[in-house]
């Protein structure tokens, strides 16, 4: 059962290969982009091919608010995770808490204008391709945001039950980079539905 | 204490719940990578049992072996689990079980992830099935799927396709592709991240390289068909209309979603027979892989050029001449990488000493049949050409002769290739090569004459068909094939049980090979290595054993 | 031969693609050949003989010239396929349409096609018929491909490549038969349970025949008042379809007007006759199973009265 050694290389001291945490990271932010990007190509394919029911412009209202607290947010992690390395700590706590707060915001945002669509203006999921479109890619950005949401709030429990460290701050920037990309996808999705398709 | 090997007798003094304990909780890549592939083995008897009946059902005209609906749930069950649940279980139990050895690395970047991703792909197997028992089928009780396994709309649509059984096709699909997901996350982070000292990109085996492009696909590819299949979802339960041509939806729509997943599918399960091939072949060759750089930029060369070719899967669809012309340039080109790799393994064995144990018989075999298979393929990428051959048995007869003729003879080779290693113990060469002779005919038996029948006019995913159109004979030969194939895998599953059992033991490197894996034990311990390697060049065992001419002073 | 052949065209579209195949398979044979033999070569010569010693051959890691050759080759070989191919499909895709022209808009269904000449005033199921072409003056038949449920496809390989019928996604296609005769084929795209016969018929017509055939099918049918055709409208047949010139104007199945002027029934699957249209009336499913007409219930009374009325549908 004994193996040969190989040993062949001289320098070994100076080998540095990318984080794990960083890469891994990155290929799920590739595989949602893939998935984003065929509902984004949907929306973009039945914009104007409802054969009835109300249109984007009749019902749509241009949440500019929501959208500077959830992009905003962005800033907010980025500092939070800049103060954690800084070792500053209550800072860092502070500024993690007020993300999760934007997020909230974005997300109570995103439900008083669903509210609104299904019981004023009567748009549903089955009302037409509009109302497909729209609820599918509007709630899957949604679901991102929940599921991101949920990680935030976890790490908050470990900032205030004093478990986190200087050291975790790597992690911590990966998972700002999930966020960023759920704020990125909300810049497209803005775009696409609000913008473009009005 | 947990085992690091896996002889018998160790294993035989703890009790059988612990040890099966040990399996289901396993995280190692090197055990995940064995129940990927015992599980892909179940499947493709399942597959397999699906497909026979499909050819008895057709072996004469107006046969009566089984009704319309049955059959059609065969067609639909045989593609959706030879492609899912044995094709890309294989792929996905090589390359756990091989890309940490051969990077010099002690497991894979994220074994929890690993574990969880085999689990949720195993689901998916088993909660397909299930719809034998559970879906809920207007014509008896309970119905497998039976919308064929691209699941094309508005048959999907709850109007045509009542009950459940199309919703067990897309759960069970959704589950596997959150475990292929998974899994070529870890592979890509693995690869990236994780090669002992020395080892570049540049000097990675060949087969690293193949599974980092397929990992690549897979994250490219599988998420279309998850967000294809969250849309069918909605549709079916929600009252949505993505696919709803009644609402002024588009069933086009989903076969370019399907498909921008179906192509590159393809080269995620190819190329890692591709991978096989080029560790193989240049073993039994007793030479270096010939034109290594060219090799890894022909790869990359069709992960690029492969997520650009989906619609000529759509091309009697009515598309504009334009989009037509785009997608004969792009299949075509693609052939050119394709088939520089082909000259590559040629020149490969050109001047080598080659010796044909079992697992070289199937590379050789697969090198002719992957030749023959591209070219149908080129033949098919002719537009016009693809009007009359197009969903016809030339279609189901060039994509078999890739999958099965290709990628799965490569799969044997792998398996003879990598048994011992795995296993501790040598195969037998005498049955090893009794499985290739019997399954060379039925394979070439079965899948050279179903050509035929595609010229002569007759389409796929009938049931029965009409006599008088010269289809007849063909269809019997094509089924008498079944008969060997049949035969040589289970000479195969023989093989491995009784060599597992009896065989002698292997040794670390039973084929005299240059890759990091045979320098450690067979089976490997559970750390892999004892010291982290570190290598110079691409072939470090072939440096170790040729130290007067290593293969770092030409590289 | 098989009347079903893709290397038996006899309209232009089909022999287009006739041609461009032979160039294509032509070029692929003589590619599988070289490299076949190559591979063939290597494989038998470059065997490690008993005797040899257990020394290693020359190692050869590459060779810039010989990989550019094998890239350039084959790029040129593309080139040369991919302009021969433009080259038909612009052809059959880009044909004029013209005004002489016979248009026949198809509408598959699970499990039959229909057929409308909206210029000739025609409704018919099943069987098409068109006239032939002469090259030297063509009147092709231009066929519109609808779908009324899932996706179909037309193909009839002795006439043209296959094109698919799909929901909301209308198709076109031509066909000019440069013979008489009957040519077969059937749906080619998986379209449900009875996608296997969903056969097609082509009647190419002589022109004397094809207008003798278009004004038999002009004339709609006279009442017969007849113990069948009480039947026929009272047992729900009339909710799916039409006969011309009585009340029954149903449109989900075919249109039996001239019902026996067809030579087969259930879309080609069985032939014309008065017992197999009453067992095809009794119970689809013997012939059929899955297909969506509904057993009736008939009694054996009712049924061959109501055979007895189809029959004079001529």
């Amino acid at each position: 059962m004994s193996a040969a050694s190989v040993n062949l290389h001289e320098n070994s001291l100076d080998w540095r290969l990318p984080s794990r945490g960083r890469v891994g990271m990155y290929c799920l932010i590739a595989a949602e982009v893939a998935i984003f990007t065929i509902f984004v190509v949907a929306y973009l394919f039945y914009l104007g091919k409802s054969t009835a029911g109300p249109q984007p412009k009749d019902v749509l209202h241009v949440p500019i608010f929501y959208t500077v607290c959830l992009l905003s947010s962005s800033l907010t992690i980025h500092i939070a995770v800049r103060k954690l390395i800084a070792g500053k700590m209550a800072a860092s706590a502070a500024l993690w808490l007020l993300t999760i707060v934007l997020g909230v915001v974005f997300l109570y945002g995103t439900a008083r204008e669903w509210i609104h669509l299904i019981n004023d203006e009567g748009l549903t999921i089955t009302t037409n391709l509009f109302g497909t479109t729209y609820y599918s890619l509007v709630g899957l950005h949604a679901f991102h945001v929940t599921m991101g949401l949920l990680a935030l709030i976890a790490v908050a429990v470990f900032y205030f039950a004093a478990w986190l460290r200087r050291e975790h701050a790597e992690r911590l920037e990966i998972l700002s980079m999930y966020w960023h990309f759920v704020d990125a996808v909300w810049v497209v999705v803005f775009t696409v539905v609000y913008l473009i398709g009005f | 204490m947990s085992t690091n090997t896996l002889t018998l007798s160790e294993l035989s003094t703890r009790p059988l719940t612990l040890r099966l304990h040990e399996w289901v909780t396993t995280v190692d890549h090197k055990r995940l990578g064995i129940l990927y592939i015992l599980y892909a083995l179940v499947f493709l008897a399942l597959g397999g049992i699906e497909a026979t009946i499909m050819r008895l059902q057709l072996i004469r005209p107006h046969n009566e072996l089984v009704s319309p609906q049955v059959f059609n749930r065969m067609f639909t069950m045989h593609g959706t689990t030879m492609i899912f649940f044995v094709a890309m279980p294989l792929v996905f139990g090589f390359a756990n079980y091989l890309v940490p050895l051969m990077i010099g690395a002690r497991d894979m970047a994220f074994p929890r992830l690993n574990a969880f991703s085999f689990w949720m792909s195993a689901l998916g197997g088993l909660f397909l099935y299930f719809s034998f028992f559970g879906g809920d089928g207007l014509y008896g009780a309970g119905s497998a799927p039976d919308v064929g396994w691209f699941a094309y709309a508005p048959l999907t649509a709850k109007t045509f396709s009542v009950g459940h059984s199309t919703d067990f096709w897309t759960l069970s699909l959704l589950s596997s592709g959150i475990g292929s997901i998974g899994t070529a996350i870890n592979i890509i982070t693995t690869i990236l991240c994780m090669r002992c000292p020395g080892m570049t990109l540049g000097k990675m085996p060949l087969l690293v390289w193949l599974n980092l492009v397929m990992a690549g696909l897979v994250i490219l590819a599988v998420s279309p068909l998850s967000a294809a299949q969250i849309m069918l979802v909605v549709d079916r339960y929600l009252g949505g209309h993505f696919f709803d041509t009644q609402a002024g939806g588009s069933a086009v729509i989903w076969m370019h979603f399907f498909w921008i997943f179906g192509h590159p599918e393809v080269y995620v399960l190819v190329l890692p027979a591709f991978a096989f091939a080029s560790e193989i072949i240049p073993v039994f060759s007793r030479k270096a892989i010939f034109g290594y750089p060219v090799m890894v930029l022909a790869t990359v060369a069709i992960g690029f050029i492969g997520m650009s070719v989906w619609a000529h899967h759509m091309f009697t669809i009515g598309m504009s001449a334009g989009a037509n012309t785009f997608f004969v340039l792009s299949t075509m080109a693609i052939a050119v990488p394709t088939g520089i790799k082909i000259f590559n393994w040629l020149a490969t064995m050109w001047g080598g000493r080659i010796r044909y144990a079992t697992p070289m018989l199937f590379c050789v075999a697969f090198l002719f049949q992957f030749l023959v298979a591209g070219l149908t393929g080129v033949t098919l990428a002719v537009a016009p050409l693809n009007w009359q051959l197009g969903n016809s048995y030339y279609v189901v007869a060039h994509f078999h002769y890739v999958i099965v003729g290709g990628i799965l003879f490569c799969i044997f080779a792998a398996f003879y290739y990598w048994f011992p290693k795995a296993s501790g113990k040598l195969y037998s060469e005498a049955l090893g090569k009794l499985h290739f002779w019997l399954f060379f005919i039925g394979f070439h038996l079965t899948f050279d004459f179903m050509h035929v029948p595609g010229i002569l006019g007759m389409p796929r995913r009938i049931y029965t068909y009409e006599p008088g159109r010269g289809w007849d004979i063909w269809n019997l030969i094509v089924t008498i094939g079944v008969v060997f194939q049949a035969a040589g895998i289970l000479v195969f599953a023989a093989n491995l049980l009784w060599s597992y059992l009896r065989g002698k033991t292997a040794g670390n490197d039973p084929w005299d090979a240059w890759t990091l894996e045979w320098s450690t034990s067979s089976p490997p311990p559970v750390y892999n290595y004892a010291a982290v390697p570190n290598v110079r060049s691409r072939r470090p065992l072939w440096d170790l054993k040729h130290s007067e001419d290593p293969d770092w002073r030409y590289e | 031969m098989s009347p079903t052949s893709i290397f038996a065209p006899v309209s232009t579209p089909a022999q287009s693609i006739f041609g461009l195949s032979i160039f294509v398979l032509v070029t692929v044979a003589a590619i599988f050949v070289v490299v076949f033999s190559l591979l063939a070569y290597a494989a038998v010569k470059y065997r490690n003989k008993q005797g040899d010693d257990s020394s290693e051959p020359a190692q050869v890691y590459g060779s810039t010239q010989v990989e550019l050759a094998w890239t350039v080759i084959p790029v040129l070989i593309v080139v040369a396929l991919f302009l021969a191919t433009t080259r038909v499909i612009l052809a059959i895709q880009n044909a004029p349409h013209p005004s002489g022209a016979v248009e026949v808009i198809v509408t598959g269904h699970q499990y039959w096609w229909e057929y409308r000449y909206p210029k000739l005033n025609i409704v018919t199921a099943n069987e098409l018929h068109v006239p032939v072409s002469d090259p030297a003056h063509p009147t092709p038949t231009f066929l519109t491909l609808l779908s009324a449920d899932t996706d179909h496809s037309f193909w009839v390989p002795r006439l043209g490549g296959k094109t698919d019928l799909i929901p909301n996604h209308p198709n076109q296609m031509w066909i000019d038969p440069h013979e008489t005769g009957l040519f077969l084929g059937q749906c080619a795209q998986y379209c449900g349970t009875q996608h296997a016969k969903m056969l097609l018929r082509v009647y190419v017509q002589s022109p004397e025949d094809f207008e003798r055939w278009v004004h038999e099918q002009q004339q709609s049918a006279q009442p017969t008042s007849s113990a069948g055709e009480r039947v026929f409208e009272s047992a729900a047949c009339v909710n799916c379809h039409t006969v011309s010139g009585t009340p029954a104007v149903g449109k989900f199945g075919p249109d039996l007007t001239h019902l026996m002027s067809r030579e087969t029934l259930a879309s080609g699957a069985v032939k014309n006759t008065p017992e197999i249209l009453r067992l095809w009336i009794k119970n689809p499913d013997a012939i059929k199973p899955g297909s969506k007409m509904p057993a009736m219930g008939l009694n054996d009374p009712d049924l061959d009265a109501v055979t007895a009325y189809l029959e004079t549908l001529r």
